[in-house]
């Protein structure tokens, strides 16, 4: 019962993470169509500015800052320099650039810091653990990643529901074209979603960083876990891609937690686990498969 | 509506001088002594039928599949299995032997491609778009973790294949016979292709690129003519991958990977999306760039990152453009 309420909040903590991702991505896909695998980059980006700072300074306050602003800026220079050219372009021609991309961020990482990972110390305040019902502690780090995720995704609800900006966002999400026939200045909308997809990615990085080692290829792995939140949640929406993070991590999570034991019934100890940590794997790529089969457009479609 | 006036292009003209050249190269490679390009070539006419196989779909069909290298590393483990089994004197499942024997090993590679393209493909061709992208990534990533959890067959490290393939009347051990074999089958693939895609069955899948509501008024269903085209593809990505498997003596969750898929999809931008020698030109290109880009730093990613983005940007429909109309910008890919 204490096991499964940990792998519970461990699951919604991944989910938040993959949250803040997704949240970007689906709105680049949603609003300007572009297939931007290089937001995992960006991803690294954050991760890696910020466990620079900090190592340098040791504070945790300056490394944030540092991480948020990292990300957001090589998130303006990637759609000014790159992205802008690709709006009008098939999928095909933005995959083969962002996949360029890709290489030459992360032989840039390597160049600045080198293939050995960096490794960031939880910040002072947050070490201990919380005893979030009596006799079950939590580690407090975990819990602050999963307050900040809910914090971005109400703040995000309200920007996108409730302000003139957002009523845009939400317009380009599913008429793109007629938003542009009104007059409004996509291409400021454009930069203005970019750099608020590449600031959510580098604040997922920035708090990845103590969970996680920093190091390149980081932004890879969780770049497909990403795309497959976006997928089941509905390409462009935002409250798609909150559900699609949530049920992924929980998914994930819980197969990884359970999987072994259910197989080690069947099955040699060793064998049990590869077995086991290889359909974990695959268990987020199945529910994707099947939400695709059963609801082609995702679970909450933007595009009515 | 299809049908567009073929007159014979001056291309065809070049084609059989660049075959001798092709044939002649390990011949040349021994005089200039440098063996290795041998095998470089090798590479890249083993990655130019994975590359064109996938052309077919992406190119000619409008699929954009975002998993080949699931089928590339399905014929790679086709050799790496039954060799492990012969090597075991152990048959799969107690009644499939394991044998070293090339042709019983391209083809059973081939239709574990075909059955694997079957499958995925019956599945993923009910969605379409950025949909489709990424459910055969979703399946290529499943086929990943699965090989990566098969701990019988290697799991994460790979599975060597100590023994070359027997071929008869080939010694395969031997660079120059491995790479004219290689060289062969990308002939004969290509020979394939160029019928195939020139075929009326060719023209329903071109037709289905451009317009399926077209087709279907008139009166022509484009799932089967897709899924077929799309079996096609993975027998020939298959090929390729158990070819892979004999170059390289060695298989392993690595030729499954997305970003093997990524690299068969920048080799078909490269050179040329729909043509038939564009993915040829790109596999060489790419594979080519890589090998020079690397001995010239470790961090050649770094250039070829830029190299990649400058292609898309600034040559529109690939090398293969450039050479039909030099100096003039690319024509517009559907």
């Amino acid at each position: 019962m204490v096991l499964l309420l940990e792998q519970l909040l461990n699951g919604l903590q991944l989910g938040v993470m993959l949250f803040l991702l997704a949240a970007g991505l689906t709105l680049v896909f949603g609003i300007m169509g572009v297939i931007n695998l290089a937001h995992g980059s960006l991803y690294m980006v954050g991760a890696f500015a910020a466990a620079w700072v900090a190592a340098q300074t040791g504070s945790a306050l300056l490394a944030v800052p540092a991480g948020l602003a990292a990300a957001a800026l090589a998130g303006m220079a990637v759609e000014l320099l790159v992205l802008r050219r690709l709006y009008a372009r098939d999928h095909l021609d933005q995959v083969l650039a962002t996949f360029g991309l890709i290489l030459f961020f992360n032989q840039g990482a390597i160049l600045l810091f080198g293939r050995q990972p960096l490794f960031v110390d939880i910040p002072e305040g947050l070490r201990g653990a919380v005893e979030i019902i009596p006799g079950v502690p939590y580690p407090a780090y975990r819990l602050a990643i999963l307050a900040v995720g809910l914090l971005v995704a109400a703040g995000l609800y309200g920007l996108i529901r409730h302000t003139r900006t957002g009523m845009l966002v939400r317009a380009g999400a599913t008429h793109r074209e007629m938003v542009r026939a009104l007059g409004v200045d996509v291409r400021k909308l454009y930069t203005l979603v970019f750099g608020l997809g590449a600031l959510l990615a580098g604040l997922a990085g920035l708090m990845a960083g103590p969970i996680f080692s920093v190091q390149v290829g980081m932004g890879e792995q969780i770049l497909i876990m990403t795309f497959v939140v976006v997928v089941i949640g509905g390409i462009g929406s935002v409250r798609g891609a909150l559900a699609g993070a949530l049920l992924v991590g929980l998914v994930d999570t819980l197969l990884r937690a359970y999987l072994p034991a259910l197989l080690r019934g069947a099955m040699q100890g060793p064998d049990a686990d590869a077995l086991a940590a290889g359909l974990a794997s695959m268990g987020v790529y199945l529910l994707m498969a099947l939400v695709l089969l059963l609801r082609p457009r995702g679970l909450f479609p933007a595009h009515a | 509506m299809f049908r567009r006036a073929r007159r014979p292009s001056p291309g065809w003209l070049v084609l059989p001088p660049l075959l001798a050249l092709a044939i002649a190269l390990p011949w040349a490679a021994e005089a200039l002594g440098t063996p290795a390009s041998t095998g470089l070539a090798t590479r890249m006419a083993i990655y130019a039928i994975a590359a064109s196989a996938l052309n077919l779909v992406l190119g000619y069909g409008g699929m954009v599949s975002f998993g080949h290298a699931a089928f590339f590393g399905l014929g790679g483990y086709t050799v790496g299995i039954l060799y492990a089994h012969w090597s075991w004197q152990e048959p799969l499942w107690g009644f499939i032997p394991g044998t070293t024997s090339l042709p019983v090993t391209l083809l059973a590679a081939m239709a574990v491609g075909g059955a694997g393209a079957a499958l995925i493909g019956a599945l993923s061709l009910r969605t379409r778009g950025v949909q489709f992208i990424m459910i055969t990534l979703a399946f290529a990533q499943m086929l990943f973790f699965l090989f990566v959890s098969l701990k019988a067959y290697g799991g994460d490290d790979g599975l060597s294949v100590r023994r070359q393939g027997e071929f008869p009347g080939l010694n395969l051990r031997d660079a120059a016979q491995l790479y004219w074999l290689c060289l062969s089958l990308l002939v004969a693939w290509l020979l394939l292709l160029w019928r195939v895609t020139r075929s009326r069955f060719g023209q329903v899948l071109s037709g289905a690129r451009q317009s399926e509501r077209r087709l279907q008024a008139l009166g022509i269903a484009p799932y089967p003519y897709k899924l077929a085209a799309f079996i096609l593809s993975g027998m020939g990505a298959a090929l390729a991958g158990a070819l892979m498997a004999n170059y390289a003596r060695f298989v392993s969750p690595d030729m499954l990977a997305w970003t093997k898929s990524g690299e068969l999809m920048i080799m078909v931008i490269l050179g040329g999306v729909g043509t038939l020698m564009g993915p040829v030109l790109g596999a060489i290109a790419l594979v080519g760039l890589e090998y020079w880009l690397a001995a010239l730093t470790e961090h050649w990613q770094f250039v070829l990152g830029p190299l990649l983005i400058a292609v898309v940007l600034f040559a529109r429909g690939g090398l293969m453009a450039l050479l039909r109309r030099p100096g003039a910008p690319g024509r517009a890919q559907a």
